[in-house]
């Protein structure tokens, strides 16, 4: 594997790629959870998480999984390891986990990651899988956590309140007010706020790829159609 | 079928390898969290018991002294209302009840109240709800002091008339833009208020039930 082709499986999650902002999977938990940042960081780091050991565990098994059971395959796969995650978040991040609530399990229905398992990761050997769930978890933390920015900001000039819940009290600390008495803005924090919020970062994220790329055309969004999320 | 398995059987094993192996998984984190994941949960408990409820004002093991009342017709929901009792030295201490507010503008929203043996309000919390944000969730205590102003009413403090919002001609503030959520929690604390009085003795005597 040359460090050529690591860095443009890192490039194509993270970037070129991007889960949330160019293949548009996995909307629902995107959409939901990021009223703040620090929501977002956990749903997206969760993800990232389960991205690369799915991946890991596909890649290894791709040899033995005919094409016929594949697709279970990756279900009972992702579903145990998401299942890990949750029993270790309500363990050890309880009161993350309380407000994260049902976002957590259905990671499970994020078709990011089965999307991931199918075209990367049962073609691919396991490293460069693990790399291919690192780039997309990465792309679609940094996703969620911009949008979470965005609508905290927005709705409450906060920035960080509740990193206590991640980091203990010292978190507290972290919680930063942007813009004192913030009257609050509710459309930010209800759902269509996190729909006006996501078309700004694709906006800004085609604009910036469009400047950048005088030869090239602007990238294609690829509508792909949620079929396997609930 | 010479001597080679079918690919079916093969695959069907092959898929019930990959059950084995999640399910294997995931007894054995269980295993490892459940312990933790039980304590949590008690903790939480009585960390919101205790936000109403000093520690040294009681002396046995509240979450072992619970009973659970069903009374549909007069909580207004299926819901059983948990009822912790705190006492010292046997004594009386009071109760910390939990119970849902059923008219919420966005369904239930979920209360522990605190009254005194004498019957006095010690203190009200949201648990959980699902009001605007913004318009009616001034009703947590992280959002406003609004319900703090339950502290130390009673049946007699204020008159019967005066549980209500001021809308409604009682003494308790609405907000602006949400009636309805405030005038759900005033209701459901005034209902426990009620309750309390007429069914004090079966609250505290009643053996502890043990899940």
């Amino acid at each position: 594997m040359s460090n050529s082709n690591l860095k443009q499986i890192l490039t194509d999650g993270a970037w070129r790629q991007n889960t949330g902002l160019v293949v548009l999977l996995g909307l629902c938990p995107l959409l939901a959870v990021t009223n703040t940042v620090v929501n977002g960081l956990v749903l997206g780091l969760a993800t990232m998480l389960t991205l690369m050991v799915s991946n890991l565990a596909v890649s290894i098994m791709r040899g033995l999984l005919k094409p016929e059971i594949r697709i279970p395959a990756f279900v009972l796969i992702i579903a145990s390891v998401v299942t890990v995650i949750e029993l270790l978040m309500n363990a050890y991040f309880y009161d993350l986990f309380r407000v994260l609530g049902i976002f957590i399990p259905l990671i499970v229905t994020n078709c990011a990651i089965i999307g991931r398992a199918e075209a990367f990761a049962s073609r691919n050997a396991p490293l460069p899988s693990l790399i291919d769930g690192f780039a997309t978890g990465l792309g679609f933390c940094i996703t969620l956590v911009l949008l979470g920015a965005l609508r905290e900001l927005a709705g409450r000039g906060t920035l960080f309140s509740g990193a206590d819940m991640l980091l203990g009290d010292w978190g507290q600390h972290l919680a930063l007010t942007i813009i004192p008495e913030h009257p609050g803005f509710l459309l930010a924090m209800l759902p269509p706020g996190a729909f006006l919020g996501l078309a700004l970062l694709i906006a800004a994220r085609n604009a910036w790829e469009a400047r950048n790329s005088d030869t090239q055309t602007i990238p294609v969004t690829h509508l792909v159609a949620d079929h396997h999320e609930t | 079928m010479s001597g080679k398995s079918h690919p079916v059987i093969r695959s069907s094993l092959l898929l019930g390898l990959i059950a084995l192996l999640g399910t294997a998984l995931l007894a054995g984190v269980n295993e490892l969290t459940h312990e933790r994941i039980v304590e949590q949960e008690k903790l939480r408990i009585l960390r919101q018991l205790n936000e109403i409820l000093p520690t040294a004002s009681f002396n046995n093991d509240l979450l072992e002294d619970v009973i659970e009342i069903n009374d549909e017709v007069f909580f207004r929901h299926s819901a059983p209302v948990k009822v912790y009792r705190a006492r010292m030295n046997d004594q009386a201490v009071a109760v910390l009840m939990n119970l849902v507010a059923p008219d919420g503008y966005n369904g239930d929203i979920r209360l522990l109240a605190g009254v005194s043996a004498n019957g006095e309000i010690l203190g009200v919390r949201v648990i959980s709800h699902r009001e605007t944000p913004g318009l009616g969730d001034p009703i947590e205590k992280q959002r406003s002091d609004w319900i703090l102003g339950f502290n130390h009413k009673s049946l007699q403090n204020p008159e019967s008339d005066g549980w209500a919002v001021k809308r409604d001609g009682g003494e308790f503030d609405q907000f602006t833009g949400a009636t309805i959520s405030p005038r759900a929690v005033v209701r459901a604390v005034h209902n426990t208020l009620i309750y309390f009085e007429a069914n004090a003795q079966m609250l505290f005597d009643t053996p502890a039930q043990s899940e």
